[in-house]
C-alpha cells in the first residue's frame, strides 16, 4: 500500500536532522496559523495561488529563493564547520552519510532552488513591463511552472524529514548514483525532485521567448530591446535548448534504477560516462542560463546610475549571443582528465578561452558607461562595482582551468570550489540582490532601506573573500573537494579562515533579513510614488509602483533604445486620452492542483507506491484537460475602472512632487 | 603563510617535470591574464571614482555611448591573450598529454593502480607483488600508471608530481610521472567516491634505485598473497585502511578487474551504501570505530 515507506524512514535518531525537520516544521506552522488567525486563506488563494499575474508570480519566485538561500546556506555553515573541526584526530560532528548528504543537498538547492527562481523571478517581476507588455504570453503555463519549481522544492525539504537526499553531489554522477552503490531514496528525491523543476523551467523558456519575440510594445525592434530583454532572451533559448537534455539524462538514470537497464551501469554494456558528457552538456549551458539575467541587470543598472547610455549596446548584444552559442561547445572542459587525448582536451580548451572575450568586452563596455557619467554609489551599484571587480578575478582562475594542464593539477581541488563560488556568488548572486533592490520598488511600492542594504553588501564582499580565497590558497595545497575529513595540519588554519567567511557572509544575510522587517514597518516613508524612484531608462519606470494589474493603460510607443529616457525628454504624456477595456487573463487555480498532485506524484514515484503516482498524474491530466475546456479564462477591466485607477494615480503623483 | 613549509605547497612545489611544466603554465597564464586584470581592476576603481555623481569637474556627457575605437580595443585586447593562451593550450595539451611517455633514457617502470571501495590497490606485473595504499618507485626512473577502477569512478593523483586522471570502471587509463627526488609524497582520491572517500588516500614513496629493491624485497617477504579470494575480501566495502604488502599476485589481476571479471558484483552483496565495516584510526589512540558490524562476513582488512 506505501510501497517502501514505513516510519522508519524518519531520522529519530539524528539530533541533527530532527532538530532541522522540528525548526521546518515549526516554521509552516507558524506560516499556516498566522494565515489562519489573520483570516487570510481566501485572500491568499485568490490573490496568490491562483494568480496568473506575471509580477506575483515573479514575487513568489522571489519568496521561494529567498526561502532556499536560507537553507542552502545553512548547509554550508555546517560544512564549514565540519571542515573546520575534522582534522587529524578529530572527525567533526557529521559523519561520512551525513556530511555528503550535506555537500550534495547544498548544490543542487542552491543552482536549481536558489539561484534559478531568483533569476526567472526577476524575469517575471520585470519583462512583461519592460518591454509593454500586459503580460507573459501563456499566463496559466507561468502560473503552473512557478507551482512545479516549488513543488521541486518541497520534494528536496521532506527528504530532510522522510528518507533521506542523495549522497552523490549535486550532479548524481553514475556509477555512484545507480542502485547498486545509492540503494535508498536519496537519488530517487534528486531525479523527481528535479525533472518535475525541470518540467517548469522549461515551460518558462518556452514563455519567456514567446513574450520577448511576440509581444513588445510597438516600435520596439529587437534592437531596441534593453539589454536585459536581451539576457533573458538568450538565457530562455539555452534553457529551451539545454534542459531537455537534462530531462534525458534524468530519465535515462531513472531506467536504470526502476526498471533496471544499464544506460550507465558498469556492467552489461553500460556506459556512466556517458551520463557525465550528457549532464555536462545542460551543465555548463545552465552557469550561462544563471548568469547571462545577471549581466542584463549590471546592464541597466549601471547605465541608470550613471545617468548616461549603456556604452557599445550593439557589442553587447552580440558578446551576449555569442556566449550563448560558445555554451554550448565547451562541456568536455568539466573532465579534461577522463584521458580524452590531446586533440579534444586543447580544443574544448581552446572554445572555453574564447568565452573570454565577450566577456570581457561586457566587462570593458559597463567600464566605458560609468566613463563620462554622473556615478551614484547607491547599493545597486555598490553590488555592480563588486561584481566587476570580483567576476574578472573568477574569470581569470576560470581561464586558467581551462588550460588543460593546468586543470590536470586544479581539477576537483578546493581551487575549482573556490573558482565556481568566484563566478557564481561574484556574478549570480550579486546580481540577483542588485536586481532585486533596484525592481523592488517597483514590484512593491517601496524602497528597500538603504543604509542596511549598503551593510549588508559588505558583508557579504568581504565575506565572500574571506571564505573563499582561503580556497583557492587550500587547492593549490593539493586540498581536494568534498572531504569529511583531512589529515594535514597546514591545512586546517585556512578552513578556520574560510568558516569565519562564511560567518561575516551570514551577518549580510541578517542584515538583509532585517532590511525587509525594516523597509516594511517604514514602508509609508519609503513609498514610490513616482514610479520611477532611480531615474530610469526602460519602459517599467513608465508605470506606477507597484504597476495596476494591466501595467500601461496605454500601451507605449518606443522610439529609443531608451525608451523611457526618451519619452521622458521629449515630455509625452503617458495618459490616455480615451480609456479603453482592457483584455486580462483570469486567474486559475489550475496550475497550483496540477503542480500539487505531481509534487505527490513524484513522492510516490520515490517510495514505490505506484497506484499513487499512476493517481498523481492522471489526476493532473484531468486538471489540464479541465482547463482546456474551460471558455471563462479572461475577463476585461472596465474602461471606467481604468480612468479611475489612473487619476488616483495622476494624484499621488502629483503629491510627491 | 611563509611560515608553511614548502612541501604543504603540493602544486606550487612540484617534485618532478609533469609538475614542473604545469605550475609553470599556471604562473605564466597567471601573469598573461593579470596584464589585462590588473588594468581592468585598477580602471573600474578610478572611473567609479572620477565620475562620481559629486564630481561635478568631471566631464558628463549623458548621450555619448559609441566609439569605434574604443570597441576595436575592447575587442582586440582579449583576442590577443586569448590568441597566446590559445597556443599555450594546444602545444602543452599535447606534450603534458597523460598517455604519451617521458623522453627518457630510462626503461619506465609499470605500475597498475586500480580503485577500490575505499582503497587504492598498486599492482607491480613485473615485480609481481601488490600494495595497498602505498605506492613506491625509484626517484628519476618514469612511471607507467595504469590506472582503473573496479567500483564507482575515482581519480588518482600524487599533487605533487603532477598530473591526476580519472579511475573508471571497466576501462583503462594512463599516466605518466616521474620523480626528480626520492621523497614521500601525498596521495590521494580527486573524485568523490562516496563515504569512504575522505580516506582514500596514500603515500607515494620515491626512493633511490637499492631503496627500491630493498623496499620491492620487503614486500616480497610479506605473508599475505593476492589470490581470487583474497581479492574478493579486500574488494568489499572498507574504510581508511592500512598499508599491506602482497609477496605475490594473479597475473591477470589488472586484466581481469579492467574486463570486469574479477570479483562479480553478485558475490560482494550489498554496494557500499550497505553494510560495511569502518575503521577511523584516530592518531595517537588506536582506537577501532567499529560501526554497522551486521556484515560480520567481511573482516576488516588490518595488516599491521
Amino acid at each position: 500500500m506505501l510501497g517502501k515507506l514505513t516510519l522508519s524512514a524518519i531520522p529519530y535518531q539524528n539530533p541533527i536532522v530532527m532538530g532541522a525537520v522540528a525548526f521546518m516544521v515549526l516554521a509552516v506552522i507558524a506560516v499556516l496559523g498566522a494565515i489562519t488567525v489573520f483570516g487570510k486563506w481566501k485572500y491568499l488563494w485568490k490573490e496568490w495561488l491562483t494568480s496568473v499575474d506575471h509580477k506575483k508570480i515573479g514575487a513568489m519566485y522571489l519568496i521561494l529563493a529567498g526561502v532556499m538561500l536560507l537553507r542552502g546556506f545553512a548547509d554550508a555553515v555546517m560544512m564549514r564547520a565540519q571542515q573546520a573541526m575534522a582534522y587529524g584526530p578529530h572527525s567533526g560532528y557529521l559523519p561520512p552519510e551525513h556530511f555528503d548528504q550535506v555537500f550534495s543537498a547544498h548544490g543542487t538547492i542552491m543552482i536549481f532552488f536558489m539561484a534559478m527562481p531568483f533569476m526567472i523571478g526577476l524575469m517575471n517581476c520585470v519583462l512583461p513591463l519592460q518591454i509593454g507588455a500586459r503580460d507573459v504570453a501563456f499566463p496559466f503555463l507561468n502560473s503552473l511552472s512557478l507551482w512545479l519549481t516549488v513543488v521541486g522544492a518541497m520534494l528536496v525539504n521532506i527528504s530532510l524529514a522522510v528518507g533521506n537526499f542523495a549522497r552523490t553531489g549535486w550532479l548524481a554522477y553514475p556509477p555512484l548514483s545507480e542502485l547498486h552503490f545509492s540503494p535508498g531514496v536519496g537519488v530517487d528525491y534528486y531525479i523527481w525532485a528535479l525533472q518535475i523543476s525541470g518540467l517548469g523551467t522549461t515551460l518558462t523558456g518556452v514563455n519567456f521567448i514567446a513574450t520577448i519575440l511576440k509581444m513588445r510594445a510597438p516600435g520596439m525592434t529587437l534592437m531596441r530591446m534593453p539589454v536585459f530583454t536581451w539576457t533573458a532572451l538568450c538565457t530562455n533559448i539555452l534553457i529551451v535548448a539545454a534542459f531537455p537534455v537534462l530531462t534525458v539524462s534524468l530519465a535515462l538514470l531513472t531506467l536504470d534504477r526502476y526498471l533496471g537497464m544499464h544506460f550507465f551501469t558498469n556492467d552489461l554494456g553500460g556506459d556512466p560516462m556517458m551520463y557525465i558528457n550528457l549532464i555536462w552538456i545542460w551543465g555548463h549551458p545552465e552557469v550561462y542560463i544563471l548568469v547571462l539575467p545577471a549581466f542584463g541587470i549590471f546592464s541597466e543598472i549601471i547605465a541608470t546610475f550613471s545617468g548616461k547610455r549603456l556604452f557599445g549596446y550593439t557589442s553587447m548584444v552580440f558578446a551576449t549571443m555569442a556566449i550563448a552559442l560558445l555554451s554550448f561547445v565547451v562541456w568536455l572542459h568539466h573532465f579534461f582528465t577522463m584521458g580524452s587525448g590531446a586533440d579534444v582536451n586543447a580544443f574544448f580548451g581552446i572554445t572555453t578561452m574564447v568565452i573570454a572575450v565577450p566577456t570581457g568586452v561586457k566587462i570593458f563596455n559597463w567600464l566605458f558607461t560609468m566613463y563620462r557619467g554622473r556615478v551614484r554609489f547607491e547599493s545597486p551599484v555598490l553590488w555592480t562595482i563588486g561584481f566587476m571587480i570580483t567576476f574578472v578575478i573568477g574569470g581569470m582562475s576560470g581561464v586558467l582551468l581551462a588550460v588543460p594542464p593546468a586543470d590536470f593539477v586544479l581539477h576537483n581541488s578546493l581551487f575549482l570550489v573556490a573558482h565556481f563560488h568566484n563566478v557564481i556568488i561574484g556574478g549570480v548572486v550579486f546580481g540577483a540582490m542588485a536586481g532585486l533592490t533596484y525592481w523592488f520598488p517597483k514590484v512593491f511600492g517601496f524602497r528597500l532601506n538603504e543604509t542596511l542594504g549598503k551593510a549588508a553588501f559588505w558583508c557579504w564582499l568581504i565575506g565572500f573573500y574571506v571564505a573563499f580565497m582561503p580556497l583557492y590558497v587550500l587547492g593549490l595545497m593539493g586540498a581536494t573537494r568534498r572531504m569529511d575529513h583531512y589529515d594535514n595540519p597546514a591545512w586546517q588554519p585556512l578552513f578556520v579562515v574560510a568558516a569565519i567567511g562564511a560567518a561575516i557572509i551570514f551577518c549580510g544575510i541578517l542584515l538583509q533579513l532585517a532590511q525587509v522587517v525594516v523597509s516594511l514597518a517604514q514602508r509609508e516613508r519609503a513609498r514610490d510614488l513616482t514610479g520611477d524612484p532611480w531615474g530610469g531608462r526602460t519602459l517599467e519606470w513608465a508605470t506606477s509602483s507597484p504597476p495596476p494589474a494591466y501595467n500601461f493603460a496605454r500601451v507605449p510607443v518606443v522610439r529609443d533604445r531608451d525608451a523611457f529616457w526618451d519619452m521622458k525628454q521629449r515630455g509625452v504624456d503617458m495618459k490616455a486620452p480615451v480609456y479603453r477595456p482592457i483584455h486580462m487573463p483570469r486567474n486559475t487555480g489550475t496550475g497550483f492542483v496540477m503542480a500539487m498532485v505531481l509534487g505527490l506524484a513524484g513522492f510516490a514515484m520515490i517510495w514505490h507506491i505506484w497506484w499513487l503516482a499512476i493517481g498523481g498524474v492522471a489526476a493532473a491530466g484531468a486538471a489540464l484537460i479541465r482547463y482546456a475546456f474551460d471558455d471563462d479564462r479572461d475577463y476585461y477591466v472596465e474602461a471606467e475602472e481604468v480612468r479611475r485607477t489612473e487619476i488616483l494615480r495622476g494624484r499621488a503623483q502629483l503629491r510627491s512632487v | 603563510m611563509l611560515l608553511l613549509s614548502g612541501c604543504q605547497w603540493a602544486v606550487l612545489d612540484p617534485k618532478g617535470p609533469i609538475g614542473l611544466q604545469e605550475r609553470s603554465i599556471i604562473i605564466t597564464a597567471t601573469v598573461l591574464m593579470l596584464l589585462v586584470v590588473g588594468p581592468v581592476i585598477a580602471l573600474i576603481l578610478i572611473f567609479a571614482w572620477r565620475y562620481r555623481a559629486s564630481n561635478e569637474k568631471a566631464d558628463y556627457r549623458p548621450d555619448w555611448s559609441h566609439s569605434n575605437r574604443i570597441e576595436a580595443v575592447v575587442w582586440l585586447i582579449p583576442c590577443f591573450i586569448i590568441a597566446a593562451l590559445g597556443v599555450i593550450t594546444w602545444r602543452s595539451s599535447h606534450s603534458l598529454d597523460p598517455y604519451r611517455p617521458l623522453d627518457s633514457q630510462v626503461k619506465p617502470i609499470r605500475i597498475d593502480a586500480v580503485a577500490l571501495d575505499w582503497k587504492w590497490l598498486f599492482i607491480y606485473p613485473d615485480e609481481k607483488v601488490a600494495t595497498v595504499n602505498q605506492v613506491a618507485f625509484p626517484a628519476n626512473v618514469p612511471v607507467e600508471f595504469h590506472i582503473t577502477s573496479a567500483t564507482v569512478m575515482n581519480a588518482f593523483f600524487i599533487p605533487q608530481l603532477g598530473s591526476q586522471i580519472y579511475a573508471m570502471a571497466g576501462m583503462q587509463t594512463q599516466l605518466h610521472l616521474l620523480a626528480n627526488e626520492p621523497g614521500t609524497y601525498q596521495g590521494l582520491s580527486s573524485n568523490y567516491s562516496g563515504e569512504g572517500f575522505s580516506g582514500m588516500t596514500f603515500k607515494a614513496i620515491a626512493l633511490p634505485r637499492q631503496g627500491f629493491a630493498a623496499w620491492v624485497a620487503q614486500v616480497k617477504a610479506a605473508h599475505q598473497t593476492l589470490g581470487a579470494e583474497a581479492y574478493e575480501q579486500l574488494a568489499r566495502p572498507s574504510e581508511n585502511n592500512p598499508v599491506a604488502y602482497y609477496s605475490q599476485v594473479q597475473p591477470s589481476l589488472f586484466a581481469d578487474i579492467v574486463a570486469r571479471k574479477a570479483v562479480p558484483l553478485a558475490v560482494l552483496g550489498a554496494g557500499p551504501a550497505g553494510p560495511h565495516i569502518r575503521v577511523r584510526a584516530l592518531a595517537g589512540a588506536r582506537t577501532l570505530q567499529v560501526s554497522l558490524l551486521k556484515d560480520t562476513g567481511s573482516p576488516a582488512t588490518r595488516s599491521n
